[in-house]
């Protein structure tokens, strides 16, 4: 039993390496930051480190079955701005948009995933003409930024745990981790989705349902990104409609997933390494703050680190012994 | 036998020869224009079309080396900021006296040139999915504009000769930026179908494994490749900078999407090795009357996103599905 330790760390390689790298940066943060780690410091850093995360993990569960998702971000956008219309008001009616908006996320993700499964379309040109669909969505229900949400869950969301000074939003991923991505991991429908990306054509012969597997994937990747659009809103307290977000969400949340030690080639990986990616991502964006750094910078280091991640991904030409198999 | 033989080959040959996808953009172009001249009767005024055509022209040019890219079965994201950088590097130049202003239209095409090549050694060499590979070098190009330009708009103006190609007329009236399409176009042809290097892309498109076996010089294609779209997007960013007469941030922004779809619609898989630059022709000039039409009819902006993904995602149903999607 005891025996298989080195092919289960071998499973968990990027996981843990994304963990390793996550935790020796923010060190570096936190032994730098001016103020010192107290409890408002790290809930601002958790709020948009969990930001990107659950955007990450959406990402994740697509990039699983080796298609992509390029309309995250857009249906992130669409669910901030649905969100500071509709979750407000009495506690009921916040319930039912909280409700609305998931809903909303879940047909985005339905319509992602069967334009892809059952319209036979790549997942690169539908997500990127679906994205401008959802955009013209979120523009036509905030043309100016604006709105409100409900105070109260937006201060239970973003805010801290009662009785401690442990971010609320951490405890959320959490939640989503364990409601969300560990179901799905160990069902019949999660496995069918490792096996759809790594080999389409294997799982087809074994009896997979792949259609089912693919579907699942698109569909909880669009109610992950609403989600996210639902915990903007609590973070901001608005609604806006904004292209170069959706689009900046949607990049980054491919370098988390990269950074993350998810194959872009589908098949191996796990949302947990992308949320350490995530968070990862984020905490290199902050460190040029803490060393003081022009922040005109920013936009070239985060992508520099970005095309350094990527460049990881041809190690594997190290182990490749025939050169045929580098091609298709 | 062979008759019978000969008549099921014949279509099939007719095919060949004419594509059905650029068939029906070309058909639904002469639909926009009747729907358009339904509302207005200025649609089919020669003014308009030439205006239609010269607004083309900057796609047409970018959509150009996009084409190449997806014909290997590759994707440039990059086309945003290396637009960008076209615009604002040959902006820049001619800021810097005159033999700046002389060299602007070529140092803007180098400097794409080079993105691109960066984009190709990531793709060839290092044989990463094209897609990160490109999204990461537009996150680089995007930094090193935002540092270059302190996060402004760049005060540079373009150059004369710039502004001559993006807004000049020749001869009949015929704009400039249509002609530099024309000879970007006809190149493009003549690089597809009578050379060494066409031939390549369209075999490494259809199988890379059969291409690299049988000789042929992948990497190098490869390379060449993603080269010749950098270089062709930062063109279009020198004829649009020449034609707002100043780079802007973003400005490359809104050309992703049409040049991927111009391309697709025009009949060239997504997945490599088929497509004909004619449909990029028709998919350009369609993409580019759509909108135009949307926003002559005064149709709001979310309107205009929602038609857009719509009438691309319906007419792909239609025509643009992948043979070879279940392998």
């Amino acid at each position: 039993m005891s025996s298989d330790w080195p092919y289960r760390l071998r499973e968990h390689r990027g996981t843990l390496l994304a963990l390793l790298a996550f935790v020796v940066m923010f060190a570096i943060y936190a032994t730098n930051h001016p103020v010192g780690l107290n409890a408002n410091v790290a809930t601002t850093a958790a709020n948009k480190g969990v930001l990107l995360a659950i955007v990450a993990m959406a990402q994740t569960l697509v990039v699983l079955t080796s298609g992509i998702d390029l309309s995250v971000g857009m249906v992130m956008v669409l669910a901030n701005c649905l969100a500071s219309a509709i979750v407000v008001g009495s506690p009921r009616a916040t319930a039912l948009g909280v409700l609305a908006v998931l809903g909303v996320g879940l047909l985005c993700g339905a319509i992602n995933g069967a334009i892809v499964i059952y319209g036979r379309l790549q997942p690169i040109v539908t997500t990127i003409a679906t994205g401008a669909v959802y955009y013209g969505a979120a523009l036509a229900l905030r043309r100016v930024p604006g709105g409100d949400v409900d105070a109260s869950l937006a201060e239970a969301l973003t805010g801290q745990l009662p009785g401690g000074s442990i971010p609320a939003s951490l405890a959320l991923l959490l939640a989503l981790v364990l409601v969300v991505w560990l179901p799905f991991r160990h069902s019949a429908i999660g496995r069918a989705a490792y096996a759809v990306g790594s080999s389409e054509l294997a799982a087809y012969m074994s009896g997979v349902p792949i259609r089912r597997a693919k579907f699942v994937a698109y569909l909880l990747s669009g109610l992950l990104a609403s989600v996210a659009g639902l915990f903007l809103t609590c973070i901001t307290y608005s609604g806006e409609a904004s292209a170069a977000n959706g689009n900046t969400y949607t990049l980054y949340s491919i370098a988390a997933v990269v950074l993350g030690g998810v194959s872009l080639f589908g098949g191996s990986g796990s949302a947990i390494g992308a949320i350490f990616g995530a968070l990862m991502f984020r905490t290199i964006g902050d460190l040029l703050f803490v060393f003081n750094l022009d922040p005109l910078w920013q936009p070239l280091f985060q992508g520099v680190v970005l095309a350094a991640a990527v460049c990881l991904g041809a190690a594997r030409l190290l182990h490749v012994r025939n050169r045929l198999d580098l091609y298709g | 036998m062979a008759e019978a033989e000969a008549s099921l080959r014949q279509p099939r040959a007719w095919r060949r020869h004419v594509d059905p996808a650029t068939l029906s953009a070309f058909g639904c172009i002469v639909a926009l224009l009747l729907v358009g001249s339904v509302y207005s009767s200025s649609f089919l005024s020669p003014e308009y079309l030439l205006q239609q055509l010269k607004v083309a022209s900057f796609l047409g040019v970018i959509a150009t080396g996009m084409m190449i890219v997806i014909l290997l079965g590759q994707i440039d994201l990059s086309v945003p900021w290396v637009v960008a950088v076209g615009g604002m590097m040959a902006t820049a130049a001619t800021g810097w006296g005159p033999l700046g202003v002389a060299l602007a239209i070529p140092i803007g095409i180098a400097c794409g040139v080079a993105l691109g090549l960066v984009n190709g050694v990531g793709v060839a060499v290092l044989r990463l999915p094209s897609m990160v590979v490109t999204l990461a070098v537009n996150a680089v190009a995007q930094g090193l504009m935002v540092v270059h330009t302190g996060g402004f708009s760049p005060q540079d103006a373009s150059s004369p000769a710039m502004r001559f190609i993006a807004t000049g007329h020749s001869v009949l009236g015929v704009p400039n930026a249509l002609l530099v399409w024309a000879v970007v176009g006809a190149a493009a042809v003549f690089l597809l179908t009578r050379t060494t290097f066409g031939r390549t892309v369209y075999a490494i498109g259809n199988r890379e494994r059969a291409a690299y076996l049988s000789g042929a010089r992948t990497r190098s294609v490869v390379m060449a490749a993603f080269a010749l779209s950098g270089g062709l997007a930062a063109f279009g960013g020198v004829l649009l900078a020449g034609y707002a007469s100043k780079a802007a941030q973003a400005m490359g922004d809104p050309y992703l999407l049409p040049a991927i779809a111009a391309v697709v619609l025009g009949g060239t898989s997504i997945l490599g090795g088929r497509g004909h630059y004619l449909g990029t022709v028709a998919g350009v000039i369609l993409i580019t009357l759509l909108q135009s039409i949307l926003s002559v009819m005064q149709i709001e902006e979310f309107g205009r996103h929602v038609i857009y993904g719509v009438v691309i995602i319906a007419m792909l149903l239609l025509y643009g599905r992948g043979r070879r999607s279940s392998d």
